[in-house]
């Protein structure tokens, strides 16, 4: 495996990606912090509200605009930073009204938009809006270039590929064909109004009710001006997904669910000729020792005999052969992840004793992280 | 129900016995124990082992011999997946006995929905045709989780207009992982609030009304013992009660470690690390590590005792590969 610092060389955005519950967040945040520390100014893009993260990286809260992470608190944890971390928290709903407002043709179009009784329910809750909104920061931020790095925690997904579709689901009820039946004279619209005389549409509005057609033609209606300035700027954000400086990393947990659902994340990258960067798994039982040449040794024996006590000896022996059992089909879906893969660029963090939340643990987790193949040998060996 | 105007003080040795005006009889009265309601939601953040409670509580349930559906609400299928079942998909099929599973597909409840309000085929077919109603199905924000909610409280009926829709005791629902707390539970109230007036309004207020019922639906969260768990699933309790007003009747603490050494036991076992080598150096340093986690997780457990209203039930951590129904089974006889 080429270390991390390799993968992410000459890259300008990094996007990690996953299912929930696997530590996207520790991840991101601890590779921005990595990356700052060579020397790089690095911002880091949660959606997560993880508010002790936020504390530890000595910002009381994180909003919508980037704040700069204090390098006197890295020093403490013994971290030089040469280089400038950054980080923010996304607003969808914030981000959304600021696209609109870019999008909009005037302040009119942008203003009927934003106090759409609709669009005021749904900007926030949308389906597909955190995604979508997410991207479109780190785009924005991109265009401003004022970063050399860009890390996006993207947003919990159930299904990994809700997250690479959400540009084109968001923008599919907003765009192009069947939007303009709404729009032209002779549109939805109008025929809501009452002028068409279809009998679809007389059924429709039998099981959906007159008023909330109307409403909802008003609000497909109020983003008509802006259709081809979101259809273009999707299809910018989808190239610039695309594009050799941007490196997706797949990030899961070594259990059976997981690991399948990162086997099937990395398809659909591949299937969308997304830039695939490495695989991190999280919180892995290391096998403690090779246990198979020392077979002969009866471990309850061998620990009554050192510690007098065979009541504890069994359960020290207990314990060991359930952690064991853990390590085994952690190293067995790993091994499945990695021939899947087709790579063995599969980095491991351990399970450390203690969960991670503060600057301290970001330091250690960034030791596995950006550690050579020869050292993070030496450090598994080492541990447990 | 024989909830009286008198209600025992809590914390009265005598029996003292108190009058409480009327929103206090509300909350003093005791609303039917979870496993009796009609809708159990099991919500909580990705990872978090939900599917698994939603089983253990629906075989719980059955066990009980309560008529139980658990029901899917993406296309994951990892309810039957603990039953090394195939996937299910849309029908309510038996995993074992009393107890279903469905997955529930927001295009086909959709279907269901319209067949039910359209009796004239030729209507159904003409609508299903038409440009205007597979775009408005489509692009309609929000509404693939409303006729989600809609198919559950459909389940939920005891006279269902479905066809050869059977009865059930219970529902219950592997909610979807709450990226931003509630999104999904709010979509009724929500749509009522989008369509003023008309058939979908009341559709909408009916399954709120269905939803925020706390004699009848309740909710569990499903955390974790660290850090990030405890702070979201105490965010998560409050946005629950307050902004959907569902009743929050239990939080699962899910993968407990157990206490298998004391202090002073870890103390030798950290020592005899230092002293010794293979296995027996390993198999302490692997003990000294599980006292560890083990004592920060029942940190976190007093944390979340201190921040939430709800009782907290612990379920052990499982120390197995993958987990079967036998699993679940166990699982399930730890409930409370």
């Amino acid at each position: 495996m080429p270390e991390l610092g390799e993968v992410l060389e000459g890259k300008e955005i990094c996007i990690c990606a996953g299912s929930g519950g696997v530590g996207k967040t520790t991840t991101s945040a601890a590779i921005a912090t990595g990356m700052a520390a060579s020397g790089l100014k690095v911002c880091v893009l949660t959606i997560d509200p993880a508010k002790r993260l936020a504390d530890s990286l000595g910002l009381e809260e994180l909003g919508n605009e980037a704040r700069r992470v204090d390098p006197a608190l890295f020093e403490r944890q013994g971290v030089e930073m040469e280089g400038e971390l950054w980080a923010m928290m996304l607003d969808p709903k914030a981000t959304f009204d600021e696209l609109v407002a870019r999008q909009a043709p005037d302040e009119e179009s942008r203003d009927r938009v934003l106090e759409n009784r609709i669009y005021q329910q749904i900007s926030n809750a949308l389906a597909g809006s955190q995604e979508y909104m997410a991207m479109e920061k780190l785009f924005e931020l991109h265009t401003e270039g004022d970063y050399d790095l860009l890390v996006l925690d993207t947003p919990p997904t159930r299904n990994a590929l809700d997250f690479l579709d959400a540009p084109k689901r968001l923008t599919q009820f907003i765009e192009g064909r069947s939007l303009r039946v709404f729009m032209k004279p002779t549109g939805l619209a109008a025929k809501v109004a009452g002028r068409g005389t279809s009998v679809a549409l007389g059924v429709l509005k039998r099981i959906v009710g007159f008023d909330l057609l109307a409403d909802l033609a008003e609000f497909f209606n109020a983003f008509s001006g802006m259709v081809d300035g979101f259809q273009a700027r999707a299809k910018r954000v989808n190239k610039l997904l695309a594009d050799p400086s941007t490196c997706f990393l797949v990030v899961c947990g070594p259990q059976g669910e997981p690991v399948e659902e990162a086997v099937y994340f990395h398809r659909k990258l591949v299937e969308a000729k997304l830039p695939f960067g490495g695989v991190i798994v999280n919180k892995v039982h290391y096998p403690a020792e090779k246990l198979r040449g020392d077979g002969a040794v009866d471990l309850p024996e061998a620990l009554a005999e050192k510690l007098e006590d065979a009541d504890l000896a069994q359960r020290v022996a207990a314990n060991f052969s359930d952690y064991q059992a853990l390590a085994e089909r952690d190293a067995r879906n790993i091994d499945h992840l990695a021939s899947e893969l087709r790579t063995k660029g599969v980095i491991r963090v351990p399970y450390l004793d203690e969960d991670v939340h503060d600057l301290a643990g970001l330091a250690e987790i960034n030791r596995y992280l950006f550690a050579t193949g020869e050292e993070r040998v030496a450090m598994a060996a080492g541990r447990a | 129900m024989a909830c009286g105007l008198e209600i025992p003080l809590r914390g009265y040795s005598d029996g003292g016995r108190v009058f409480l005006p009327a929103c206090e009889i509300a909350r003093n009265c005791p609303i039917p124990e979870l496993l009796d309601k009609r809708l159990v939601i099991v919500t909580g953040k990705g990872g978090v082992g939900k599917t698994t409670v939603a089983v253990a509580l629906g075989l719980r349930a059955a066990a009980e011999g309560k008529r139980t559906i658990v029901c899917e609400v993406s296309s994951q299928e990892n309810a039957s997946r603990i039953f090394d079942h195939t996937a299910v998909g849309f029908h309510e099929v038996e995993m074992e006995e009393n107890l279903w599973s469905i997955s529930i597909d927001p295009d086909e409840s959709m279907r269901e929905y319209v067949l039910l309000q359209l009796k004239v085929r030729a209507m159904r077919d003409l609508l299903f045709r038409s440009r205007i109603f597979n775009y408005l199905a489509a692009a309609t924000p929000g509404l693939k989780e409303l006729v989600t909610i809609g198919k559950i409280w459909e389940l939920a009926q005891l006279d269902r207009k479905v066809k050869q829709g059977r009865k059930y005791d219970l529902v219950i629902v592997d909610a979807p992982a709450t990226g931003h707390g509630v999104g999904f539970l709010e979509t009724p109230r929500t749509f009522a609030a989008i369509a003023r007036v008309g058939p979908i309004h009341s559709q909408a207020q009916r399954l709120d009304a269905f939803i925020t019922d706390q004699e009848q639906t309740g909710t569990a969260i499903v955390a974790l013992p660290e850090e990030m768990p405890v702070n979201e699933t105490a965010a998560l309790e409050k946005d629950l009660r307050d902004e959907v007003g569902v009743a929050v009747d239990r939080i699962y603490l899910n993968g407990l470690y157990p206490e298998r050494f004391s202090k002073p036991e870890c103390e030798r076992l950290t020592q005899l690390a230092e002293t010794e080598q293979g296995s027996v150096r390993a198999a302490a340093r692997a003990a000294v590590s599980e006292h560890e986690r083990a004592r920060s997780q029942r940190a976190q457990l007093a944390r979340l005792r201190r921040r939430v209203e709800t009782p907290v039930k612990t379920l052990p951590f499982l120390f197995e590969p993958e987990l079967g129904p036998e699993a679940a089974r166990r699982l399930s006889r730890r409930l409370s």
